[in-house]
């Protein structure tokens, strides 16, 4: 299934930082919207910053916008705060992009684990990811750090912990 | 260049040739002219232009039908070029190469330069108008006054109507001035020898013919003194004055237009920029119905105080989402205002939330704000 674009994307004004303080938060609102929503469709977890200003995400060849730098970085920095992205250098031109926050994973896995009655099972990170028992799962093909903080998120609430074993990690679920 | 007509190059009695220049290409308007590269002369009757190659391909206008002209600088890959703006065709011209032309103006190029010399000389015969003392046996056709029923033009067009009528104006005006300088000297006199009083008749006429220039008594610092009392009186007098003016505009005016307005009617004791400001500083404390109000972009207008805010920007909102979007200029085409005061509008109409901006190379132009 194609990526279905937002209203936004076809109006120019989209593509310019609004001076209205109002008008400018709804602008970034949409922006984070559709910065999560594209990864989301074409699984990306991280962003080149560089690379992103050129790719369809930012940049409309039908209607000749693209976002500026600037506006580029001051969406990232709202998807920051909000918890959906992060830094992975200090020149801040890599990024990891959480289109799903951790937390949020980790309730999702750990719905499987309960309703599949799993609940006190240990479990390698790759029977999780990419086991014949999760497929079709979302969580299925999840990137290891991504699967990491999601059950890091989990041990946090105390419904799981992360378990070191021979050749990697594995959790148990409570 | 339908203003040009056939000649044979001679030139006739008492015309004598001021300057040529080689490596000449017209151009009719913006577009390059049928012809090659060519000669331009000008003579002291005519403007002649002929073909390097085929010299019997020859024109000429006369110097009368030029209304100014200009320098135009050269460029990298541009020749530099004067851009010379013409009257209207005369009805009797003689038949030329091109019988219409869409443009009132030509450019002459300059491929092997020469056009500082040649506008120089231009300008002194268009100053000096010889052509005017010794008319030469050839039909001279001069610029005629407008056409009937020409409708309000913009542009070239609608300037050299306006540059017709001052020009009218202005002579009027100088056959007037001449009247009012005799009576002010006469009255003068009077004043300097203390003879007698300044008759009633007199002092009729001087006020009518301040009149007739819009000021029915000028405030003066000498009558009112200077400070805030000048000042108040003349807050009083501009509200009076601005009214009509301000209507017509829609209720504002940016305070450089009231400025040039107010001191063509004065004609004399001209008003200061400071005094302009101060005396407008006080419309709301002398309870006039104008207001002096300053936008973010510092930009001073005045307004009339039952101007609408609400109306402005509603109207402002439907005039863009009408035509789904608007550059400053094409709303001050719309509206026919200034183009700064219709971007002062559209900036308060995105600051009230309804309008946003898309700000690209292509310019700055506002949306209705769907956000």
């Amino acid at each position: 299934m194609s990526f279905e674009w937002p209203w936004q994307y076809n109006f120019p004004p989209f593509f310019t930082l609004q001076p209205n303080a109002d008008t400018r938060q709804k602008q970034l609102e949409a922006w984070c919207s559709l910065a999560l929503s594209y990864c989301r469709h074409h699984k990306l977890y991280t962003l080149d910053v560089m690379e992103a200003q050129e790719s369809p995400m930012f940049n409309n060849k039908k209607i000749e916008r693209k976002l500026s730098m600037e506006a580029i970085q001051i969406v990232f920095e709202e998807l920051r705060k909000k918890g959906n992205l992060e830094w992975l250098d200090k020149n801040k031109l890599r990024c990891l992009v959480m289109w799903r926050r951790p937390e949020e994973w980790g309730k999702l896995i750990y719905q499987w684990v309960s309703k599949n009655g799993m609940v006190n099972s240990v479990f390698t990170l790759y029977e999780l990811s990419n086991g014949d028992d999760t497929q079709g799962e979302e969580f299925h093909g999840l990137e290891e750090w991504m699967l990491l903080r999601s059950l890091q998120a989990l041990q946090t609430d105390g419904r799981a912990e992360i378990i070191s074993m021979d050749d990697g990690k594995g959790v148990k679920f409570f | 260049m339908d203003r040009f007509s056939w000649t044979n190059g001679l030139l006739e009695i008492n015309e004598t040739l001021v300057i040529q220049q080689r490596g000449v290409r017209l151009y009719d308007g913006d577009d390059k002219a049928k012809m090659d590269v060519g000669v331009a002369l000008l003579s002291t009757h005519r403007l002649i232009w002929r073909d390097n190659k085929n010299h019997e391909c020859c024109i000429a206008m006369p110097l009368s039908q030029i209304l100014f002209f200009e320098e135009q600088a050269g460029g990298i890959g541009k020749s530099a070029k004067i851009v010379i703006h013409l009257h209207p065709t005369p009805p009797n011209k003689e038949p030329g190469p091109y019988q219409q032309s869409k443009y009132s103006y030509i450019k002459l190029s300059f491929k092997e330069h020469g056009q500082i010399e040649f506008y120089r000389r231009l300008t002194e015969e268009m100053t000096k108008r010889r052509w005017e003392n010794t008319p030469v046996s050839q039909p001279i056709p001069t610029g005629t006054g407008l056409q009937a029923g020409r409708t309000r033009a913009v542009g070239i067009v609608g300037i050299e109507r306006k540059i017709e009528e001052k020009r009218k104006e202005t002579d009027k005006n100088i056959s007037e001035a001449k009247e009012m300088v005799e009576l002010s000297k006469s009255i003068a006199n009077k004043i300097k020898e203390k003879q007698g009083d300044i008759t009633e008749d007199e002092t009729i006429r001087f006020k009518s013919y301040l009149l007739s220039m819009g000021i029915a008594d000028p405030v003066t610092r000498e009558t009112h003194g200077s400070g805030t009392h000048y000042h108040m009186q003349l807050a009083k007098q501009l509200g009076d004055m601005l009214q009509a003016p301000l209507e017509e505009r829609g209720g504002m005016m940016a305070l450089t237009e009231v400025y040039c307005l107010v001191n063509r009617a004065r004609g004399m004791e001209l008003l200061s920029p400071e005094d302009l400001v101060n005396a407008c500083k006080m419309f709301e404390s002398l309870k006039l119905p104008l207001r002096l109000r300053v936008f973010d972009s510092g930009v001073m207008v005045v307004q009339l105080q039952s101007h609408s805010e609400e109306e402005m920007i509603a109207s402002a909102l439907d005039n863009v989402s009408d035509k789904g979007s608007l550059t400053a200029e094409e709303f001050a085409k719309l509206l026919g205002l200034s183009v700064l005061l219709s971007k002062e509008r559209l900036l308060l109409a995105e600051k009230m939330g309804h309008l946003c901006r898309d700000d690209s190379v292509e310019g700055l132009r506002f949306y209705p704000n769907l956000f």
